[in-house]
This record gives C-alpha cells, structure tokens and sequence, in this order.
C-alpha cells in the first residue's frame, strides 16, 4: 500500500455505469477504457489509478490491499462475502433484484426441490432461512435452460426486466434481495488512506445524490 | 495421496525454516523479557481443553475457529485453542482469584480451522500480554504502550499506525435507541460494515426519535484524525452521558499516546466494533502499509472472567510472531563459528583443557561445531571463521 489510491472496477454493464459516474465525480482515466486492452489505466488525478477485473474478483483484491476501493455489486458482495470490507456508498447503478424464478405455473411440490444458481451461498442460506431444503446445482450461465432441459425446478437469478425469462416461458417469483453496485474500501486502507479516501468518497457521494435530485 | 506428495502440507499450515525460526524465537525471548521487565507473569494454559470453557466469555465468537474432538476418557467434546486470551482470563478468574492487579503474558501456537485473513496462517503463534483488576485510563495506556513498545522492539521497518475506538460509544446510542434484540441484530453488521446507505433503509423501518435516528446514521462517518473528537461531541450530543465519556476517554489516550509515541500515527473510528459482543472500553488496533490485516490488536472485556467465578476489570493484546517477523528487520546476532580440532591424537590433558575452553568459549555466545569422520575440510571451513590451535599448553583461536 502507497501513497496511490487504487479503484478496482468490475468489468462489463457496472463498468460502462461506473465510469460517467466517476466522471461526475471528476475522476477520468487517461484513454478510453472500454476500447482499450489494458487493464491498469492512469487517471487525471496523478495519485488515483483504475483497474478493470472481473466483479467477482474485485472483493479479493480489495480484502488483500492490493487496491483500496472497489465497485462491486451486491450480489457479488453477498455471494463471496464482504468480511473485513467497508461498504459505505450505494452507486444506485445497476439496480436489479436477486430472485427465484420457475417456468410459468410450476409450483415447488413436496418432493426436494433443485434449484439451479450461480449464487450458491446465498441460494443455500435463502431456502435454509425459509426452512425448506433443496439442492442446488452450480451453472455459470443460462440458468433458464436449467428448468426448461428438466436439470432444475427452479432457478436463482437476477432478473432486471424480466425479458429473458419472459422468452423462456418463465416468471420470477420471489425477490431475495435487491441489488445494486457499491463502492467497497478496504478496513485497513480506510484507516491507512483516510485522508485520500474521503474526498474520493464524498465526491461520489455527492455525484449519486445529484442523479437522484435530477430523477 | 500419491507417494510424491507426501511433503504437501495442508492449506495454511507452514514449517518454519532457518534462519526465519531463529528470529521468531529471538523475538520471542525478546519480547517475554520485555513483558517480565513490565512486570508481567508467563502463562503456559493448556493446547487442549473442554470446548464450554474456551468458548465462554471473550471466546463466544470462536465456536467455528475451533477444531473439535472428542476426549476418549470422559466423552466430552475438546478444542483445540484458536485464542489464548479466553483462557488467561479464566486463569485469571478461577486458578489466581487475585483480588488485585494481575499481569499476565503468554506465546504460543493457535490453530484455527479457516485462516482469518486471506492468505493467513492457520497456526498464528500469538503472543500478548492481559492486565487484570483496573478499570480506566491507567490500565488501557498501560497496554496500548506495550502493544507498541512489543512493535518497535520487533523493529518493524514500516509507519505504523494506531486505530482507536470505544464500543461505549455505540453502546450508547443504541441503549437510547431502545432496539429490540432483533432490531439490533439486524443493526450491528450494517453498521460494521459502515454501510451508510443500507442503515438509512432499514432505519426508516424503525421508530426512532429524529435525533437519535441522526446519530446513527453519522456514526459510521465518524472516523479520521483527531478533528474526529470535536464532530462527535457535536453530532453525538443529544447521546446518553456514557457516550460523551467514551469520546472523552479516548481523547486522553490519544494526547497520552502522542507524547509518548510520536511516530506512531493515529486513526480513531467511533463506529469501531470489532469483538463487540465482549469488547466493553477502548479496542485498539496497530496497521501498517506493509500488511493487510491488524500488527497487533486488542481491548478492553471487563467481568468476562463472571462466568468462571470471578468478575474482572481486564484489558489486553495480543499479535502473531510469525507475521511481526515477517515485517521486522530484526537481524540474527552476529556469532563467530568456531571449527574444533579433531579429537583423534590428541592426549587426555589435550582434551580435558580444551572441553573447559569450549565451555568457555560457548559461555560467550560463540558457537563450536565438532569435524565430524569424512566430512570435507571445506564444507566446515564455509561455515566457520576462527578454528582453536594447541599452542603453549592451551587451546588459542586462530583465523581459518
């Protein structure tokens, strides 16, 4: 950890939100990021550097210190954990909900229900809380072929407008949570990097507070 | 596992080789006579124990660190430490039942089940000091000095910087808050997490008083440098009196801490609540750039020690060796290595004077390897600098 503020930013549709959002907050990097095959980038600012990496990696990177802030979404944070993370900004990009969905009708009988995620720790933790076992089988992609090619009886997923399930003949059903990307600082970098996190942290503040005046 | 394997160890469990063993144990003697010189007792408690006792009092959140087994006399479930502190302090509730001041100090290997820190270790070698039977401003400056005094002795090579808060100070404004247990619950990560956002949602499912409704939602923004004390007494003063007190307790700390550590940075968080379920004054941490996670930390768990006969004011610390070291520009004493004659042809006189000059000479610190049958002259002569010569009736050091 040095003097430079590192942001790790979560590839793909956080990442083409994030960015006009850094903009308002005056934070710019140097050339075109979404044409770019870089994946540390210089900023306008000579001490606060991005790098761009997968979502799901952005909690290790910035639990370890090897960058001090971190857009992420919830999901992500919920499903890899956030220990020893700071979550104090809401971005309110993003927004999407966390739900479990089935093929139009179909109604979870008394039989133990599979249900097919990429999310497993907060599928298992949701239907556990709910007193109702299931088993769940880890996909990492196209959940909704799962119910459809009979591999599941239903699916947790996030559902934003709710066309793909649509297009499968699906519906969602209950909601598990609501996401939306947040900024994440580091424990140690929060009380190392005080004096560079705050002002960063108070201009996005304030870019996500004037976004929402303007809504 | 396949017969080539046999060498893998499990996920974070490591040997310790040389020379890096050598400075763990030399910091350790180190530091053990730093805390006898202050007064503190060695404790040696047990690798092992009945489950219920290390899991009361400061060990409630241990329960998943904890490896288990069963005990094959008794039946009942054992664990195998995962944090020396809840046992000092039923040492110091139940076998001293000390009616004053206790000092105690410990070292030794904890086992956890998962590392509590990516890319930790599983067996921390922990050591700490734990100062037992006062309450107040004496004792916590009396720790956090030693934490520190425990950090320059290792000769961290990097700034350090001290993190101070006061679970008062929470505690307060939640006690004002009249919560419900469940409520609470629902509070206590959010409010870990500084989520500012998440705790103005669920906050607004509350029915709070406007001011104290306030107060929690500037909480978790109450952290920085020193201007820190005088936002608080300004945001926090519609809080219960205990909360003024906390902030009060912590400023004089902090002043104290100054004087005596000035290169030691300082960083306080009033939303600090690391331990909070036994945690009950100042908790203190110690940070580096260098490293991800807390050099050395601790705080304060008064009457921890009730629920094993006897209610005690206690404060204490406690960091790892392993990573202090790791940090540490401690430097192996410098030794000269002596090659010793061979004893073949050499009269009985010969031999007797010289075991009394190797017990002279390793009286000094020197260490004296012995030429073994068929071992090279030259493999010895890289790893010594003098060799004793037989000359005028006595043994003399001569340069290889």
């Amino acid at each position: 950890m040095t003097t430079t503020l590192t942001i790790a930013l979560s590839k793909g549709r956080i990442l083409k939100e994030t960015l006009p959002l850094l903009a308002d907050a005056d934070i710019r990097p140097s050339v075109d990021i979404t044409n770019s095959r870089k994946l540390l980038f210089e900023t306008n600012h000579p001490h606060i550097q991005l790098l761009v990496i997968r979502a799901t990696d952005v909690p290790t990177y910035v639990a370890h210190g090897a960058a001090d802030i971190g857009v992420a979404g919830k999901d992500v944070l919920l499903e890899h954990g956030s220990a020893g993370l700071y979550e104090p900004l809401d971005l309110n990009i993003c927004r999407c909900r966390l739900m479990t969905c089935a093929m139009v009708g179909a109604r979870l009988g008394n039989q133990r229900p599979r249900v097919a995620t990429k999310f497993v720790n907060i599928t298992r933790r949701y239907f556990s809380k709910q007193s109702r076992q299931v088993d769940i089988i880890k996909l990492y992609g196209a959940m909704e072929l799962a119910p459809i090619m009979g591999l599941a009886d239903q699916i947790v997923d996030i559902v934003d407008t709710g066309n793909t399930l649509r297009a499968n003949g699906m519906e969602p059903l209950e909601t598990i949570a609501n996401i939306s990307a947040r900024m994440v600082v580091g424990g140690t970098a929060m009380k190392l990097k005080h004096a560079r996190i705050q002002p960063v942290m108070d201009s996005l503040t304030a870019a996500v507070s004037q976004r929402q005046h303007n809504n | 596992m396949k017969q080539t394997d046999h060498w893998l160890l499990p996920d974070g469990i490591e040997e310790i080789l040389p020379p890096t063993a050598g400075h763990i144990e030399q910091l350790r003697r180190k530091l053990l006579n730093v805390y006898y010189s202050w007064g503190y007792e060695l404790v040696m408690p047990p690798l092992i124990e009945y489950l219920e006792s290390l899991l009361t009092g400061t060990g409630n959140d241990l329960d998943l660190e904890t490896f288990k087994v069963i005990d094959q006399v008794s039946g009942r479930l054992m664990g195998i430490r995962s944090d020396i502190t809840p046992q000092v302090a039923r040492i110091d509730a139940h076998s001293l039942n000390n009616h004053s001041i206790a000092r105690l100090c410990y070292s030794n290997t904890v086992l956890h089940t998962t590392a509590t820190h990516p890319l930790g270790s599983r067996t921390p070698l922990q050591i700490g000091a734990e100062l037992f039977g006062h309450s107040g401003f004496a004792s916590d400056f009396e720790v956090i000095c030693l934490m520190l005094e425990s950090i320059q002795q290792a000769a961290v090579k990097h700034p350090i910087t001290l993190d101070m808060g006061h679970v008062v100070i929470y505690q307060g404004i939640i006690e004002a808050a009249q919560l419900e247990p469940m409520q609470a619950q629902e509070l206590l990560p959010l409010m870990q997490a500084k989520a500012v956002t998440d705790i103005a949602e669920l906050l607004k499912r509350f029915d709070l008083e406007p001011s104290v409704r306030d107060m929690l939602l500037t909480l978790p923004q109450l952290h920085g440098g020193i201007d820190v004390f005088a936002r608080a007494r300004q945001d926090l003063a519609a809080a219960p009196t205990k909360v003024a007190a906390g902030i009060n307790a912590l400023e004089k700390l902090a002043q104290a801490l100054a004087i005596r550590f000035p290169t030691v940075k300082q960083y306080f968080d009033l939303a600090e609540l690391r331990g909070y379920q036994y945690h009950t004054g100042v908790v203190f941490a110690a940070l580096t750039p260098a490293f991800s996670q807390p050099l050395g930390k601790g705080g304060r768990y008064d009457n921890i020690g009730q629920v094993f006969g006897c209610a005690r004011p206690a404060t204490g610390f406690s960091a790892d060796l392993k990573v202090l070291v790791k940090l540490s520009e401690l430097e192996t004493e410098s030794t000269c290595w002596i090659q010793l004659p061979d004893l073949k042809g050499l009269t009985t006189e010969q031999q007797q004077i010289l075991w009394q000059r190797e017990a002279e000479l390793r009286g000094t610190g020197a260490r004296l390897i012995a030429y073994m049958p068929g071992q090279s002259e030259s493999s010895l002569q890289q790893q010594c600098d003098q060799k004793l010569v037989w000359c005028d009736a006595g043994w003399h050091l001569a340069p290889l």
